[in-house]
């Protein structure tokens, strides 16, 4: 959240110093982990009534694993690279703290008898957990307008959304009430809230880091990923999650040397692709302008523009709207009131048909219905090939076209999303809340990785606002990725 | 908005098609499908919605697909084998605190067969 010139709002934290930093000062003792979670804890009491970033704070959670960590460090062990570091997460990912409710009535109540494997990961390497974060019931939106809970509200202007799904853990860095969160991004639903919330939002390539423990939705497009204060604090976190895991079989092999280190290292060659069909009429005035400056600021570091050519950003929202929703469809059938969630209570003469679609009914809202219904219609008999095999082909074709794109240049650059945060109920019909997604999707569909940094800010009704620009790099190409982001981040705004 | 012949396999027999190709029966089929229980009240506007959805997705019809392999996922993984060794399981009594009914260590469901079965 940096932010040159004009005072901050209230509800947004000022930026604070390297999380590297601050870790390392735990670790030494010169600051304890207590003394950070009762701050947080401070300002989340201060604040969060109006932001409403949690679905649950675990203060007494928290304070204990502050304690142990604290006395680690007196013991002289040495907690972890990411000692005393406060980290709220998604309530779509799993914990023994809590509940996890995926902000749906259908898991009001749930509580997971096991860890994620991120989870388990952040624990190992010191992090503390203060809590789960509010999201568009089970991921599906782009506002949080449609968490069971009420919405979240964005820290830059409360009369605007943050952006969704992981609009909580967007919000929650944002307002200072962590050090990081997680999320998980589906078809942008880490990098749009953290461009609406004007931090940073970093999707890994898919199979980095491990889904064990994520509620399923679109699972050859999840990822889990870190939300931050700056590109190097991202990888601070990323670093502790990322990596192969036996249980989950689509987690990669593929190496991962430890990037926190390196991403201050500025990149001597770079060639920033800037695809035409990213500069278009779609995008506000605020956000060209801010693309505009970037492009500038890149080519004075000494970076080389690229044009390139992707036009099937287009066709990305109707590729994502037949295959997320199909996989959700098949991944959300597991919601039936039998095992787990919400069961439905029955009349006399009601079987166990009806037992399934009353309490699927009750249980999930609207967008959650409207997306079942639309993956189980794009699957169903007689449609399979128009949509959804279609959609797949689609899909291969707009991989193709990011592989001859990276031929030509090392990450492409763009906005994050057409437009800066817009407020509660703006975009009322679900197709236009879609096509704001159109520049975070297909790099989901195409496995590859993408990071939503603060490029600067849009003047909006007398507001100022922060805008995000997105990179998007090669299958497995983080370093470049977040070299680049670490290097415009700081020529953006400073 | 979409072609006929992608749609003839699920028109039933409701004529409000007006500006769609999806019908309420249609939109009853899917909900069936989904095992999602729908009100009359509802049908309508969920049909306009969907059919909102499925007009712009239509765009896809309008792409050149000939010979283009499906991907249906962004890694090429084969399958994995894991060690065959038994490990700890989750304490069922852990499991059965998130059921919403349950008897002695058991899951509690409405009766699955007809009167008379029953196992």
């Amino acid at each position: 959240m940096s932010s040159t010139g004009s005072p901050l709002p209230t509800l947004v934290a000022a930026n604070p110093k390297p999380l590297a930093g601050i870790c390392a000062d735990v670790r030494a003792g010169r600051v304890t982990a207590r003394s950070r979670v009762d701050a947080f804890l401070a300002r989340i009491a201060a604040h969060d009534g109006e932001i409403h970033a949690f679905n649950e704070v675990h203060a007494d959670a928290a304070r204990a694993m502050a304690d142990a960590v604290d006395a680690s460090v007196k013991a002289g062990r040495d907690p972890g690279p990411l000692a005393g570091a406060v980290i709220a997460i998604k309530d779509n990912i799993v914990m023994r703290e809590g509940k996890t409710t995926c902000s749906s009535k259908m898991l009001a109540n749930y509580r997971s008898p096991f860890d994620a494997t991120v989870i388990e990961r952040l624990r190992a390497a010191g992090a503390i957990f203060i809590g789960k974060t509010n999201l568009d019931e089970f991921a599906m939106g782009s506002s949080t307008e449609n968490s069971a809970f009420g919405a979240t509200r964005n820290p830059w202007d409360t009369a605007r959304v943050p952006g969704g799904s992981s609009g909580g853990s967007a919000a929650a860095v944002a307002a200072g009430f962590c050090d990081a969160s997680l999320g998980s991004d589906t078809g942008g639903s880490i990098r749009q809230p953290a461009a609406l919330c004007g931090c940073v939002g970093f999707k890994p390539t898919y199979g980095r880091v491990s889904r064990y423990g994520l509620v399923a939705f679109g699972s050859s497009l999840d990822q889990i990923g870190p939300f931050a204060h700056s590109v190097a604090d991202a990888a601070l976190v990323y670093d502790a999650i990322v990596g192969r895991d036996e249980l989950d079989s689509t987690s990669a092999d593929a190496e991962c040397a430890p990037l926190a280190a390196k991403v201050a290292e500025p990149l001597a060659k770079l060639r920033i692709g800037v695809p035409r069909e990213y500069r278009t009429n779609a995008n506000a005035p605020g956000v060209a302008a801010v693309l505009d400056r970037a492009i500038a600021a890149a080519k004075a570091l000494g970076a080389e523009i690229v044009d390139v050519d992707l036009p099937l950003t287009d066709i990305g929202i109707s590729t994502y709207y037949v295959i997320a929703p199909a996989e959700a469809s098949s991944n959300l059938a597991r919601y039936d009131g039998i095992r787990y969630g919400h069961r439905a209570k029955l009349a006399p003469g009601e079987d166990l048909e009806d037992l399934y679609s009353k309490s699927r009914a009750e249980g999930f809202g609207p967008e959650v219905r409207r997306r079942i219904m639309l993956g189980t219609y794009v699957l169903s008999s007689g449609y399979y090939d128009a949509y959804y095999k279609r959609a797949l082909q689609a899909r291969r074709l707009i991989k193709q076209e990011f592989d001859r794109a990276f031929e030509t240049c090392d990450v492409v650059l763009g906005p994050t999303s057409p437009v800066a945060a817009f407020t509660f109920g703006g975009k009322k019909d679900p197709l236009s809340m879609y096509l704001c997604d159109v520049y975070t999707v297909n790099t989901n569909i195409a496995g590859i990785p993408g990071i939503s940094f603060n490029g600067g800010f849009a003047e909006e009704d007398g507001k100022r606002l922060p805008v995000g620009l997105q990179l998007q790099a090669p299958a497995f190409a983080e370093e470049t990725l977040l070299r680049a982001a670490a290097m415009l981040e700081k020529a953006c705004v400073g | 908005m979409l072609g006929v012949c992608y749609l003839s396999g699920m028109s039933g027999t409701n004529s409000d098609t007006a500006g769609s190709g999806l019908t309420d029966a249609d939109i009853r089929k899917v909900a069936k499908l989904s095992r999602l229980a729908i009100d009359d009240a509802q049908v309508g506007a969920v049909r306009a919605q969907l059919s909102s959805i499925l007009g712009h997705i239509a765009k896809l019809q309008a792409l050149p697909t000939e010979g283009v392999e499906p991907m249906a996922h962004p890694m090429k993984i084969v399958n994995r084998l894991g060690a065959d060794e038994p490990k700890a399981c989750m304490p069922v009594e852990e499991l059965l605190k998130n059921a919403p009914a349950v008897e002695d260590r058991f899951l509690a469901v409405p009766k699955v067969l007809g009167d008379g079965g029953g196992a």
